[in-house]
């Protein structure tokens, strides 16, 4: 039986070639990430926003979309978000928050159960209050900077400083990079995007960090090679693994985006896109970013004065 | 080297069977699970049966999750009226006058005593009003519930300290939990879970309610009940209180109280023998009955006013004396209504008003549907990964194949034991997990196969890349973990329940991928003798 090869044997790649394209691609896709946030804005879910999401199902199994808007919209709530999904007649609702503090927010719910109640099976019902949501929006972000923050930490520790600021450096690029992703879809931003986030942090982290195990491995046995070519040759060497894993966890992710269901499918979108950014950026950007803050900054390997320059 | 031991090996695979067997009850449904702890012999002790099963989140099995919190404006205002009628009580007993009455301030109370005299004969009489606070786990903290403050020009201010307030709203924590779970429990509902979150709320979480509505009518009512008398014209002392189903019209009723809530042993919804319209009996304790009795015979005529809530629900005239210690509320009422309303009398009132701070439901359907997609997505995803290794790796993939199986049997095992919550974020854990288990296995063959082709013979090379790859593995992992305990602290519900998988995940690939993963090989190699590495 002949298996599946991915990568060559012994391939002499230069990838570091590609930071004069990856290094003002990413800066420009991170500034109009940046922009985009500020101008357009994510599309906040109820977690955040607060607020009520309805989602119901016509017993008939065909629902009405447009007199459940004018329906909708005839309570005196505000605007409302009516959209259809799926393919037996499902339809999400979703109301601003009610100004008048959380007792406000229990009409709504109350109000179109008892209108659309007997055509329609309630499905799920969510409701948050403006406090609720305030902290929501706090430990979210919260989240994300800590995590950022430990794992930093960690790679100190257990790597050398340039190394661990790398990773960083490659890590913060694919958040924001995911969060442009989120401006630019509309997806919906809650409390399962940050799961995603955090997610996508450790994975950006471990492509990272295999790299860079082999980076200091090479960089024990070959003490004069220049940064340049010790890099290439640790993500050649990594790269069939590379290869291998973000193939395994896209398949099982594809899984999710195709048969997940509804509910789950914007998180599996979003780590789908995370393994694909996290594998160009481990290799792309976190690694070819060590040429610039210098491979070895500690005194433990010289590098000849000429060879250095030679590499550039 | 490569050789396992004997008892290596049945070490390996006992903590596997193990870990798989923990895992069955969770295979079955609740009645399945019944009738095989049943069969289960009395002479096996319990400890040796695998009974734990994970619990389905509210995402999945469908059900209310409703977030209360103690209205804290609502428990200062009680706090004030109480120091009012307190410091009310202390100037009478006393005989002092207050120049200008008990003047509510925000926070708290002030009276004006200009005679040096009188507030020599006031002022320790007041300082018992402020109570030190206790603390579970500090034990006396120092602070008090109230602070007292006296100005040269007799100004005494009474104040509700922050300290006494955050004790306050604690208890207050805690006697709602006691409340809501008897309003609950009276509702016949099945194992609601009701606990603290935070200083100052309550979850309830119901599983398989479908309309939250009936249990949020429940808790969104205080249930403070009084009986007093409407007042007659003239009267001084009089609050003005809506009268229900009256258009918003309030009416003078008198202050005092003639019996409360807390005066009530019974309370059951009923219907009018006449009139056939629902009411609600109750029967009084013996002070009670006693109060109500007296109050009665000496106002027959005059119309009771039934307060629920600052709110008259009812106005029956007194035509004759009841002594018995048994009445009656009726009034337009519904049969739900009337059915909430015994509940709420008999369950006590709630120390504060609640409020709904966040509210979740998923009906049955959803959840249903949940489970299906969420199954579908995890066969799927474990078709393609297996394939794929099996194609790029040939036997060694098989090897990995059987670990990723027993990772994932593994991940159910533990969660059963540790009855964790499975929801619908866990599922998509264990489908990312399923991609990101085999990472370890990968690391480990690429290793391998570099090392043999760098010239090492099969057994060392097999052995060099297990040695090297490790600290790959546990850092990789590390990072990954990371992450995920923090998300397990930072979220709740469902997301915590991505975070659990994952976690548990990591902690199994490392034995599965590792330990498992070397031993197969280890095995192969004594059996076959292999010449080549097989991919």
């Amino acid at each position: 039986m002949r298996l599946i090869r991915l990568w060559p044997e012994n391939s002499r790649f230069d990838f570091m070639r590609f930071r004069r394209y990856s290094f003002p691609l990413s800066a420009l896709i991170s500034i109009a990430t940046a922009i985009m946030l500020f101008t357009i804005g994510l599309n906040f879910g109820i977690d955040f926003k607060g607020g009520t999401l309805m989602e119901i199902q016509a017993k008939s199994g065909q629902a009405d979309v447009a007199q459940i808007r004018r329906t909708a919209e005839g309570f005196g709530f505000g605007d409302v978000e009516v959209q259809e999904f799926g393919s037996a007649g499902e339809v999400s609702l979703r109301f601003a928050i009610q100004p008048g503090g959380e007792a406000a927010q229990a009409g709504v719910v109350q109000r179109s159960r008892d209108t659309f109640g007997n055509d329609y099976e309630f499905r799920r019902v969510e409701t948050v209050g403006p406090r609720v949501s305030g902290e929501l929006v706090q430990s979210g972000t919260i989240g994300v900077v800590l995590s950022v923050i430990a794992v930093l930490f960690y790679l100190w520790f257990r790597f050398e400083r340039e190394l661990a600021v790398a990773s960083i450096i490659g890590t913060l690029h694919d958040i924001v990079l995911t969060i442009g992703f989120f401006v630019i879809t509309r997806h919906e931003f809650n409390m399962t995007s940050i799961a995603a986030i955090l997610t996508i942090v450790g994975y950006s982290l471990n492509e990272t960090v295999v790299v860079f195990d082999r980076t200091r491995e090479l960089m024990r046995r070959y003490k004069t090679m220049p940064a340049e070519e010790l890099l290439n040759l640790s993500i050649n060497h990594t790269m069939s693994r590379t290869i291998m894993t973000a193939m395994t966890t896209a398949l099982s992710l594809l899984a999710l985006v195709l048969f997940g269901g509804q509910a789950i499918q914007g998180f599996a979108q979003v780590m789908l896109y995370g393994v694909v950014i996290c594998t160009y950026s481990a290799i792309c950007i976190s690694s070819p970013m060590l040429i610039y803050i210098g491979l070895r900054g500690s005194e433990t390997v010289k590098v000849p004065e000429g060879r250095a320059a030679a590499a550039e | 080297m490569l050789r396992f031991s004997k008892s290596k090996i049945i070490a390996t695979l006992a903590v596997i069977i193990i870990g798989l067997l923990l895992g069955i009850p969770s295979l079955m449904s609740p009645e399945q699970r019944k009738a095989y702890l049943d069969a289960v012999p009395s002479w096996v002790p319990s400890w040796l049966v695998p009974s734990r099963a994970i619990v389905l989140g509210l995402d999945l099995q469908g059900g209310s999750h409703v977030l209360l919190q103690v209205d804290e404006a609502d428990l200062v205002r009680g706090q004030i009226a109480l120091l009012r009628d307190d410091v009310r009580r202390i100037l009478r007993d006393t005989r002092v006058a207050s120049q200008n009455g008990i003047q509510t301030i925000q926070r708290g109370v002030q009276i004006r005593v200009p005679n040096a005299a009188d507030r020599e004969r006031l002022m320790p009489r007041l300082r018992e009003l402020a109570q030190p606070i206790s603390n579970a786990v500090l034990g006396q903290t120092g602070d008090s519930s109230v602070a007292l403050n006296e100005t040269a020009d007799g100004v005494i201010t009474l104040t509700l300290t922050d300290a006494g307030i955050n004790d306050r709203v604690r208890r207050a924590v805690d006697q709602s939990i006691e409340v809501i779970r008897r309003r609950i429990d009276a509702t016949g509902t099945t194992e609601p879970s009701i606990q603290r979150q935070g200083a100052d709320r309550v979850l309830v979480q119901v599983p398989g309610l479908q309309d939250p509505q009936q249990l949020k009518a429940l808790l969104g009512e205080t249930g403070n009940l009084e009986f007093r008398l409407l007042a007659q014209a003239g009267a001084t002392d009089v609050d003005m209180l809506p009268m229900r189903d009256a258009g918003g019209q309030r009416v003078p009723v008198e202050r005092r109280v003639i019996a409360e809530g807390g005066d009530l042993t019974d309370a059951q919804a009923a219907f009018d023998p006449q009139t056939n319209q629902p009411i609600v009996n109750f029967r009084f304790n013996i002070r009670g009955a006693q109060r109500f009795g007296q109050a009665t015979t000496e106002n027959l005529g005059r119309q009771l006013a039934i307060v629920l809530d600052n709110e008259v629900i009812s106005a029956p005239t007194i035509q004759s004396p009841i002594t018995g210690g048994s009445g009656q509320i009726s009034g337009s009422f519904t049969v739900e209504q009337v059915n909430n309303l015994a509940v709420l009398l008999r369950s006590g009132a709630l120390p504060a008003k609640l409020t709904i701070v966040e509210e979740r439901t998923v009906g049955p359907g959803l959840g249903r549907d949940s489970i299906e997609a969420g199954k579908i997505a995890t066969y799927v995803a474990a078709v393609f990964v297996l394939l794929f290794m099996f194609a790029t790796y040939g036997l060694f993939g098989l090897i990995a194949n059987i670990a990723l199986l027993v990772h994932v049997g593994l991940i159910f095992g533990l969660m059963s034991v540790l009855e964790a919550t499975l929801t619908l974020p866990g599922i998509a854990g264990i489908v990312l997990t399923i991609g990101t288990a085999v990472d370890s296995n990968v690391l480990i063959y690429e290793r391998i196969r570099e090392e043999v082709r760098g010239g090492r013979s099969i057994v060392s090379g097999i052995q060099a890349g297990f040695d090297r790859a490790f600290a790959t593995i546990v850092d990789s992992n590390s990072t990954m973990a990371i992450a995920a305990v923090i998300l397990f602290f930072l979220g709740s519900g469902p997301v915590r329940g991505f975070a659990v998988v994952f976690i548990l995940g990591i902690l199994t690939t490392v034995l599965t991928a590792v330990t498992l993963t070397r031993m197969m090989i280890a095995l192969w190699y004594q059996w076959m003798r292999p010449k080549a590495l097989p991919f």
